[in-house]
């Protein structure tokens, strides 16, 4: 057993933590605006904001992430390491930022318009915020859709394969083929096919989700042992057991795999089929914010981009971890 | 004598590699012409040399895999596949790993559909193999002892006829080894459940058996049926049971020399 790490180290490391934001924070406050730059108010219900007053609170809900995430570790002494290991990563992150907003706000030294300054990217929350929004919901909508029916089919089709062997003969060769085609290739053939630009995306999302799905689940369900499957025989089990009792929760670490790497291609399809041409998500929103010169913008879908999907694999870990708990090493 | 609970006539099988099949000599003769009645309520071992088809014949009996000559029948009825009328332990690592304890000594009643009315069972069978405080342990994290109690239970919450064992011991320590058997001999009393063992240790089979079947191999057969002639309370250091051990021990060796004289080649 480790040694616990003491309250003492947790609260350095809190307050190195906070350090690096208060700079970040203090620099915004206290160096003037060398470079011409405008600087509209925007009325938040009865909150008046600036773009620097705006950034500002912004590092201050960091700065009481980063306090709340240190509470939760001194409750938790599991989570302790890893909160003090990263100190010195999570100040040098304030510096970069105090170094970011001198140079591409308070200066203007770095390439314009390209490399605006951390407090107009997140201007455009103030200037665009509901229609980033509405682009982001769209952008979740059409990603579950696409990602979702992926996760049905390669599910089905893994299990189908998997169990029987006459399918495994006659359609496993049609997924190892269509499966090392690089999804983008069918776009054309996406966009003559479906009727409208949804659901060839779809359609993208689900073909690239489908092959790793399906080639993972019918491996897990190939590799279940045979002593398994005659202990449940023994018990009385019919087929319909074996295949859902049996094989599916046997092949369940290999559908996470599969599942796991299909989120990947599917978060490329998206963005990719929304450049390419959706009415609207974040890759759109990227696409005409860089038409109108607005990179803030584009840097801000970005961020949002960053969260959306970090949460959306968050939630997958978190699903699998639950699910996959019987594993060994994993604990209860 | 009543009607033997299980009847074997004139047994055969031959295991085939699949993968030299063309070839005649990659089939090996099993079993030859075994015959054998196990009566309601007994405790039956079958004990032989590894290579003997020991565990062969116990999977023929358990409807695991099917002769190629003769017969196999359960109280009249041939054996034709698994049936939860026929309780299998297996040597180890049969236990769904997915699942708890708990649920692994379900897995019977779902599997046969009749988890809802008889789900009360399972607590009554966690106590009887003595794993109270370890319903929501999943095998991992269990000693190998308590997951073949976990088995055996398993095997037992279908209210079988006949528990079929192979060698749940024979990974085992001794100390555990032997807390199993007692736990095996006060269910197989509590009951008069019908057992039969696959084991290679001849002091388990004394201890537990009414009978002992000793089998020799290539191909493998029945050679003799000892009947154990001591108290049901049994004493591993007792001079009769050391006078047994020495008998089968004696008998072993001549059936193994009788066996080394067959010309093999005759029989394949």
């Amino acid at each position: 057993m480790k040694r616990e790490i003491p309250v003492r180290n947790v609260a350095r490391a809190a307050l190195i933590t906070v350090l690096g934001f208060l700079i970040a924070i203090l620099g915004n406050l206290l160096i003037p605006q060398v470079a011409e730059l405008t600087v509209e108010t925007y009325k938040w219900g009865p909150f008046l904001f600036n773009l620097n007053s705006f950034y500002r609170l912004v590092l201050g809900l960091i700065i009481v992430f980063y306090l709340i995430a240190g509470a939760r570790a001194l409750k938790r002494p599991e989570l302790r390491p890893e909160y003090v290991k990263q100190k010195w990563f999570r100040f040098a992150m304030g510096l970069v930022l105090l170094v970011y907003d001198l140079a591409g706000t308070k200066l203007r030294i770095t390439p314009q318009p390209f490399f605006p300054g951390p407090a107009e990217v997140l201007k455009t929350f103030l200037d665009d915020g509901p229609y980033l929004m509405q682009n982001t919901l769209f952008s979740l909508r059409l990603f579950g859709v696409g990602f979702g029916i992926g996760i049905l089919l390669g599910l089905t089709t893994g299990v189908l394969i998997g169990w029987f062997p006459k399918v495994y003969y006659w359609v496993y060769p049609i997924v190892r083929i269509t499966g090392v085609i690089p999804a983008v290739a069918w776009m054309p053939f996406a966009l003559t096919l479906f009727p409208n630009a949804f659901s060839s995306a779809v359609f993208l999302m689900a073909i690239c989700s489908w092959f790793p799905i399906a080639s993972q689940t019918a491996f897990g369900i190939q590799t279940t042992e045979k002593s398994q499957f005659e202990a449940a025989r023994t018990l009385g089990a019919k087929n319909s057991f074996l295949v859902f009792h049996v094989a599916i929760p046997h092949a369940m670490p290999q559908i996470f795999n599969g599942i796991q790497s299909a989120c990947g291609n599917s978060f490329t399809f998206l963005v990719i089929a929304e450049m390419m041409g959706q009415p609207g998500g974040l890759g759109y929103y990227i696409n005409i914010s860089k038409i109108w010169a607005i990179y803030g913008q584009v840097f801000a879908a970005i961020l949002v981009m960053a969260l959306l999907f970090s949460v959306i694999i968050a939630v997958l870990n978190q699903i699998k971890a639950y699910v996959l708990r019987w594993q060994k090493g994993r604990f209860v | 004598m009543s009607q033997p609970i299980i009847e074997i006539k004139q047994v055969s099988r031959i295991y085939v590699d699949e993968d030299r099949s063309s070839d005649d000599s990659s089939s090996v003769l099993a079993l030859k012409d075994i015959n054998l009645e196990v009566e309601e309520g007994e405790f039956l071992s079958i004990i032989g040399p590894s290579g003997c088809g020991k565990t062969t014949l116990l999977r023929l009996i358990g409807g695991l895999d099917k002769p190629q000559a003769g017969e196999l029948t359960m109280a009249g009825e041939k054996i034709t596949g698994p049936d939860p009328k026929r309780g299998y332990v297996f040597q180890q690592g049969s236990l769904f790993p997915w699942l708890t304890v708990e649920k692994n000594i379900a897995a019977g009643l779902k599997a046969r559909g009749v988890f809802r009315q008889s789900r009360d069972r399972v607590p009554e069978f966690i106590r009887l193999v003595g794993l109270d405080g370890f319903e929501s342990a999943y095998p991992h994290q269990i000693s190998g002892g308590m997951a073949q109690r976990v088995a055996i239970a398993r095997a037992l919450i279908n209210d079988p006829q006949i528990l079929l064992l192979d060698e749940p011991m024979g990974a085992l320590d001794s100390f555990t080894r032997a807390d199993i058997q007692d736990k095996l001999l006060e269910i197989h009393r509590k009951d008069h459940k019908t057992m039969i063992l696959v084991t290679h240790d001849v002091d388990e089979a004394i201890y537990l058996s009414d009978r002992i079947v000793i089998m020799t191999p290539r191909p493998g057969k029945i050679h003799e049926i000892v009947s154990v002639n001591l108290p049901a309370d049994r004493d591993r250091t007792s001079s009769d049971f050391l006078e047994m051990r020495k008998e089968i021990m004696r008998r072993f060796s001549k059936a193994n020399a009788e066996a080394d004289k067959v010309d093999m080649a005759a029989y394949i």
